[in-house]
C-alpha cells in the first residue's frame, strides 16, 4: 500500500466517532462607526488612513503630499495613469524589484483588525503588493465590515487562485521584541476610504 | 543525553538572563491578554474553535480526500508522506527535478520537526530561511527555542556581533532597526534568485483546497511569488473543514500568538500562477497514532499560537533549547512524548500543573490534565527515570506503614538538625535554589500526646 493508502486507514481507524461542525455564533458588534473603529485599529498596526471623497483627490494626495517625483509607481487604477505605470499579468514578478508605490483598490476592508483584502482580480501579478516598498489601498467606505466573519460572509464562496488579507506595513519583533516596520514586505502601508 | 533539568540547570546559570527571558516572554502574554480581553465573545470563540476542531479530528480521513480532490481539480499536486525521512525525501525530489542546488524557506515548525534542514544540508542543498528570527538561529547554527519567535533567547547585542560577521553591518551597532533592514537587503537577494520556495500551512480547507499562510514579515509570499516552485508542507491536523471557519482561527492566531488583531499577511493560496507550480506535502509522523491515544488526541488541535509558551513559568525561566524537541513548551511536551516515550519521558515532568496553558489555548486544549496523564503512562511503561522511581517507590512504604512514617521523620528531624550537610549537599536536588525550615523539635503526633491529657 502507499503510503497514502496507509496514512487514510490509520486516521480512520483511529479517529473518534463523529461529531458534527457547530454553527458560528452570529457576533453581534452593536452600533460602531466601522469607519472610525478601521482608522483607530489600523494606525495601532502602523498604517496610514485618509478620508477622502473622490479618486482624484486620491491622485493628488499621492503626487503631493505622499510622493515625489521620480519614483517608479505601479498601479492599473485608470484615475492614476497621470503618475502610475501599468502593468499585465504576464509581467516576470522580477521585473517589480524596484517599484516603490504599488497602488490597488479592495473591494472589503475589516474594521476589528485593519486588513484590506485583495484577490487575484485586483492584483493579477500576487508578488506586487509585497515586493513593493510602498503600499497604498483604496477603499469605499461601504466596504468596510466589523469582523472577519462579516468578510468571510462576503468572500463566500468566490472563486481565486490567490488572495490575501494585508493589514498594515510588513513588521517584526524578532530582535528582542522591539517593533520594526518593514521586514521583507512593504515598508508602509496608507489606506484611502472613499465616500 | 541531558534531560530537561540538567538543561535548564546550564541556561539557569545566568541569572539576570532568565529574569530578561522571563520579562520578555510575560510581556508578550499581557500583550495577548489585552488584544483578548478587547474581543467580548473571546471565550465563545475559543469554545467554536475547539469544537470545530473536535469535528476535524473527528472526520479527519474524509476532510483529507476532499482537500486533496479539491487541491488537485485546483491544479495543485499533493503527497503524502508517513514520516520525517518521507517528507524529507519528497522535497528533495521537487528540487531534484527541477535541477535545483537552492531554496529559501519561511517559517515552518513541520520541517524543525523532520529536521529538513539537517537533511538537505547532506544532499548538498542550500537552504536559506527567511524569517529574521529563523534567519539568526540559521546563522548561528542553532535550533529555534521558541515556535513563533525562533530567537528570543538572544539579546540585540549578540545578534549585533552575528550580523556584523555574516551581513558586515558596522561593529558594535545592536540596533533592532538597523539589523532588520541589513537582513531586508540581504534577504532580497535571495528573493530573487532562488526558484524554489517552501512554506508552512497554518489552515488547508477541506472544502476549497485552498491553503493559509500567515505572516507578519511578508516572507513566505515573498518567496512563494516570486519562486517556479512553491512547496507547502503541513501536518495533516492542519485541516478545517471550510473557508467560514477561517474567520474563527484567524481572530484567534495572531491575538493568542503576540497580541496583533491579526498578522500582516494573511495569504489563501488557492491555485498556481502562471508558469508556476504548487506542491502540498501532507505529513503524518506520529500524528495518526496520536488521533488514537484517546487521553492525548485533543493535542492535535493546536493551532501553533505559542500561547502556552509565554505563559508558563517553566518555560520562561527555563528557555526553549531545555526541551530538547523542535516544538518546546506545555504544547511541545504533550506531543514529543508520542513520538519518543524513552527519549522525552522528562518532558510532562517540566511544568508545575498550575494550568495557566490550558486557560490562554485558544482551542482549549487541557493541556496541564494531559501533562499529568502523560506522567502516568510514562511511569507505567516503565520510562520514569529511576531516581524518581526509587524516591516515589520510598514514599509510597513510608507513607502506608504509620511505624516507618514515625522512624522516618524522627530520623529527618535529627539529621536536619545536628547533621544538615548529611542532605544539605549538590546531590540532594530539594535543595537546589531553596533553603530548607529549621526542623520542629517534635512531630505533631508527639506534641498531641503530650498535650491531650491537659
Amino acid at each position: 500500500m502507499s503510503s497514502r493508502e496507509n496514512i487514510l486507514a490509520a486516521v480512520k481507524s483511529n479517529q473518534p466517532a463523529f461529531v458534527g461542525a457547530p454553527v458560528i455564533p452570529h457576533f453581534a458588534q452593536g452600533e460602531i462607526n466601522l469607519v472610525e473603529k478601521y482608522g483607530t485599529v489600523l494606525s495601532g498596526i502602523g498604517g496610514k488612513l485618509y478620508l477622502v471623497e473622490t479618486h482624484n483627490q486620491v491622485l493628488d494626495i499621492l503626487q503631493t503630499d505622499f510622493f515625489g517625483p521620480a519614483k517608479r509607481v505601479v498601479s492599473n487604477l485608470g484615475y492614476l495613469s497621470a503618475m502610475a505605470e501599468s502593468y499585465t499579468s504576464d509581467a516576470n514578478p522580477h521585473s517589480f524589484k524596484n517599484v516603490d508605490l504599488f497602488v490597488v483598490e479592495s473591494r472589503l476592508a475589516v474594521a476589528e483588525n485593519g486588513a484590506v483584502w485583495v484577490t487575484d482580480q485586483e492584483i493579477p501579478q500576487r508578488a506586487l503588493p509585497f515586493i513593493t516598498q510602498h503600499l497604498a489601498a483604496i477603499v469605499h467606505k461601504n466596504d468596510i465590515v466589523a469582523t472577519m466573519h462579516d468578510a468571510y460572509d462576503k468572500i463566500a464562496n468566490f472563486d481565486y487562485g490567490f488572495a490575501t488579507f494585508i493589514a498594515g506595513p510588513s513588521k517584526t519583533a524578532d530582535i528582542e521584541q522591539s517593533l520594526v516596520l518593514g521586514a521583507h514586505g512593504a515598508r508602509t502601508m496608507t489606506v484611502f476610504v472613499v465616500g | 543525553m541531558k534531560d530537561h533539568a540538567q538543561l535548564s540547570e546550564t541556561f539557569n546559570e545566568d541569572e539576570p538572563r532568565v529574569n530578561w527571558h522571563d520579562e520578555t516572554l510575560w510581556f508578550v502574554r499581557q500583550k495577548r491578554d489585552k488584544a483578548a480581553h478587547g474581543i467580548p465573545e473571546w471565550e465563545q470563540l475559543r469554545e467554536t474553535a475547539s469544537q470545530i476542531k473536535n469535528n476535524v479530528l473527528s472526520n479527519l480521513s474524509e476532510y483529507l480526500v476532499q482537500f486533496e480532490e479539491q487541491a488537485k481539480q485546483n491544479g495543485i499536486t499533493v503527497h503524502w508522506a508517513a514520516d520525517a525521512a518521507e517528507h524529507n525525501k519528497i522535497v528533495y525530489g521537487i528540487l531534484q527535478q527541477n535541477g535545483v542546488q537552492q531554496m529559501v524557506k519561511s517559517k515552518s515548525m513541520l520541517t524543525e520537526e523532520c529536521h529538513l534542514n539537517e537533511y538537505l544540508k547532506e544532499q548538498g542543498i542550500d537552504v536559506t530561511d527567511t524569517d529574521l528570527g529563523e534567519r539568526i538561529v540559521q546563522l548561528a547554527e542553532e535550533p529555534p527555542s521558541h515556535i513563533v519567535l525562533p530567537c528570543i533567547h538572544w539579546k540585540k547585542e549578540e545578534i549585533g556581533v552575528l550580523f556584523h560577521k555574516h551581513l558586515g553591518t558596522p561593529e558594535g551597532n545592536a540596533d533592532p532597526q538597523l539589523l532588520t533592514h541589513a537582513a531586508r537587503l540581504n534577504l532580497r537577494e535571495f528573493f530573487l534568485t532562488r526558484r524554489v520556495a517552501l512554506t508552512g500551512v497554518n489552515f488547508a480547507i477541506a472544502e476549497t483546497g485552498e491553503f493559509v499562510v500567515c505572516t507578519n514579515e511578508g516572507n513566505a509570499d515573498m518567496g512563494a511569488h516570486l519562486a517556479d516552485v512553491h512547496i507547502a508542507c503541513m501536518g495533516m491536523e492542519k485541516i478545517i473543514p471550510e473557508r467560514k471557519h477561517l474567520g474563527v482561527f484567524l481572530r484567534l492566531l495572531a491575538r493568542s500568538a503576540t497580541g496583533q488583531p491579526v498578522t500582516t499577511y494573511s495569504s489563501h493560496f488557492k491555485k498556481p500562477a502562471r508558469n508556476q507550480e504548487i506542491h502540498i506535502v501532507i505529513v503524518d509522523n506520529g500524528r495518526s497514532k496520536q488521533l488514537g491515544r484517546a487521553d492525548f488526541r485533543n493535542s492535535l488541535k493546536c493551532i501553533r499560537c505559542a500561547a502556552c509558551f509565554n505563559t508558563c513559568p517553566v518555560y520562561r525561566r527555563s528557555g526553549g533549547h531545555s526541551y530538547h524537541t523542535a516544538i518546546a513548551g506545555p504544547i511541545g511536551s504533550i506531543l514529543a512524548p508520542n513520538l519518543d516515550m524513552k527519549q522525552y519521558a522528562d518532558l510532562p515532568f517540566a511544568s508545575t500543573l498550575c494550568g495557566s496553558c490550558s486557560n490562554v489555548c485558544p482551542v482549549k486544549i487541557d493541556i496541564h490534565e494531559q501533562l499529568y496523564k502523560w506522567r502516568q503512562v510514562l511511569v507505567q511503561e516503565g520510562y520514569a527515570p529511576a531516581a524518581k522511581t526509587a524516591a516515589m517507590k520510598g514514599m509510597g512504604f513510608t507513607l502506608s506503614n504509620p511505624g516507618a512514617f514515625n522512624v522516618a521523620g524522627k530520623a529527618g528531624r535529627w539529621v536536619v538538625k545536628n547533621v544538615p550537610f548529611l542532605v544539605n549537599n549538590r546531590f540532594n536536588a530539594w535543595y537546589k535554589q531553596r533553603d530548607m525550615p529549621e526542623a520542629p523539635k517534635e512531630s505533631f503526633t508527639e506534641w498531641y500526646k503530650k498535650n491531650k491529657a491537659e
